[in-house]
């Protein structure tokens, strides 16, 4: 009987006779199981003393950012007199921009569409909750596919000539690269944790480079008939 | 005199009324504490205790309460500036003139809610982009994420509905640009921009109709989203405190 059980599984309810529970952690887990005694503290009055401090000091900065700059007021509505340029709120500056370069269809209703769906299944693929390394497996297989992928879109981006958001995708591609040929047994610092990335911070993370590149040209460097134009100069 | 004020102060908290109205009672235990939270109607949303590291600064750069924090101020100035405003035309316009020259500090009450209004939209980005780098929204967080995400639309719905009410050009237009976009969906665009500005151009039905969103139907959509975002924190086992130790996901 070589392969007998070093161990016998018992249900039994007599804490004294048995008081040590053994729980099987299979390896595709939630998060939650993962617990180990650690220190609590008392939600009151700990956490609420200071998240209480932390609005009390984000609230002093607005009551000064309040006294210090007045919120823009302009002229009575005048739906005969169309300013240049018409700008919609500054989070939605992202979106014009690419209003300026995509028919209405695609900008204003496929894209933030997309995003909003894309956003909800983050937490509904496995793929992101194991989070392994995107290049630490299949790399020659996921290279091709990444190849492809980013030429396409390149393209596609070159022929609406969007280059604004056509650089962000090309330094995230070349940091995905980078990442590509950096061995994270071997490296250290921040190209060994750029090697572990997975898949879903480098979508994310272009997906942030974009909204903040895209925002910052609709706020400040869009003039007159959606031109560029300086900041300083306007 | 410290000593009489504590007394006092014990004095009250051990009082038939205030028993009454707050069962836990006084105490040093940690057991009222537990139970000040746990008996409290909208307190026993968050758990009674909370994992140390999951309150350190770095773990979650305080976003989410910040983000609260600006729901609060506004909620209050919000409600303030009503006081104030007429939603028809060109009431609403003059109403904004009287924040600044009649009324007392009028300005300062339109300022508050504009840079807070901002803040917010600015924070709740913030909170989602933390959360997603963190990896908090894996299991068993994944539904709170998606209520978030509901949160962050209802936001940014909350902000664009605010942004007409002044009625100066800088609102009129940003809202006629916004309301454009409505009508590029396919097939039913005109209908649903019609249906949102209660015409075919933004004029006073819009307004009315935005200002009905903005201060009753949106803020409630808010308050009970943010009431589920809390209270899952605790269902779903506190706030995610980063990865366990190694000796018991044996990696």
């Amino acid at each position: 009987m070589s392969d007998s059980k070093d161990f016998v599984a018992v249900v039994d309810s007599d804490a004294k006779k048995t008081p040590k529970r053994i729980a099987f952690i299979t390896r595709r887990t939630s998060p939650q199981v993962r617990v180990r005694d650690e220190e609590r503290v008392m939600t009151y009055p700990e956490v609420f003393f200071r998240t209480a401090a932390a609005i009390e000091v984000l609230a002093i900065g607005l009551v000064v950012t309040s006294l210090l700059w007045n919120a823009p007021l302009e002229q009575l509505a005048d739906p005969m007199h169309t300013p240049n340029p018409a700008k919609a709120p500054w989070y939605f500056l992202g979106l014009q921009e690419l209003l300026h370069y995509f028919p209405p269809v695609v900008a204003g209703v496929l894209i933030p569409g997309l995003v909003v769906m894309a956003l909800i299944v983050i937490p509904y693929f496995n793929i992101n909750i194991q989070g392994e390394g995107l290049w630490l497996r299949n790399k020659a297989k996921r290279l091709r596919t990444f190849a492809v992928v980013v030429i396409v879109f390149c393209v596609f981006l070159a022929i609406f000539e969007v280059w604004v958001a056509l650089v962000p995708t090309l330094i995230v591609a070349a940091f995905m690269l980078l990442a590509a040929q950096t061995d994270p047994q071997i490296a250290t610092g921040y190209r060994a944790s750029l090697a572990r990335k997975p898949l879903s911070f480098w979508i994310m993370t272009w997906f942030l480079f974009e909204l903040v590149v895209l925002t910052a040209i609709g706020t400040f460097f869009r003039g007159p008939g959606w031109s560029w134009v300086l900041p300083w100069r306007a | 005199m410290a000593n009489g004020a504590a007394n006092f102060v014990d004095q009250v908290r051990e009082n038939r009324i205030w028993r009454s109205i707050f069962r836990s009672g006084t105490g040093d235990s940690n057991l009222r504490r537990a139970l000040f939270v746990q008996q409290n109607v909208f307190l026993h949303l968050f758990s009674v205790k909370a994992r140390r590291r999951t309150i350190a600064f770095s773990a979650t750069w305080y976003l989410g309460a910040l983000t609260f924090g600006t729901f609060l101020i506004l909620v209050i100035t919000g409600i303030l500036l009503m006081l104030y405003y007429h939603p028809s035309v060109p009431q609403a316009y003059s109403d904004m003139k009287d924040l600044q020259y009649v009324v007392s500090s009028g300005v300062f009450l339109r300022n508050l809610h504009r840079w807070s209004a901002h803040a917010m939209v600015f924070l709740v980005f913030a909170h989602m982009f933390k959360v997603f780098y963190r990896g908090a929204y894996r299991p068993p967080r994944e539904f709170n994420w998606v209520i978030g995400v509901v949160l962050l639309l209802v936001t940014l719905l909350l902000s664009y509905t605010g942004y007409l009410l002044p009625w100066d050009q800088l609102a009129y237009w940003a809202v006629t640009v916004g309301s454009n976009i409505a009508s590029a969906v396919p097939l039913m665009g005109h209908k649903i921009r019609f249906l949102l500005l209660g015409g075919t151009a933004v004029n006073a039905n819009a307004l009315l109709r935005f200002y009905v969103l903005h201060c009753v139907i949106l803020p409630f959509a808010a308050v009970l989203f943010i009431a589920v975002h809390f209270w899952r924190i605790r269902k779903d086992g506190g706030i995610y405190a980063g990865e366990a130790s190694s000796e018991v996901t044996g990696k």
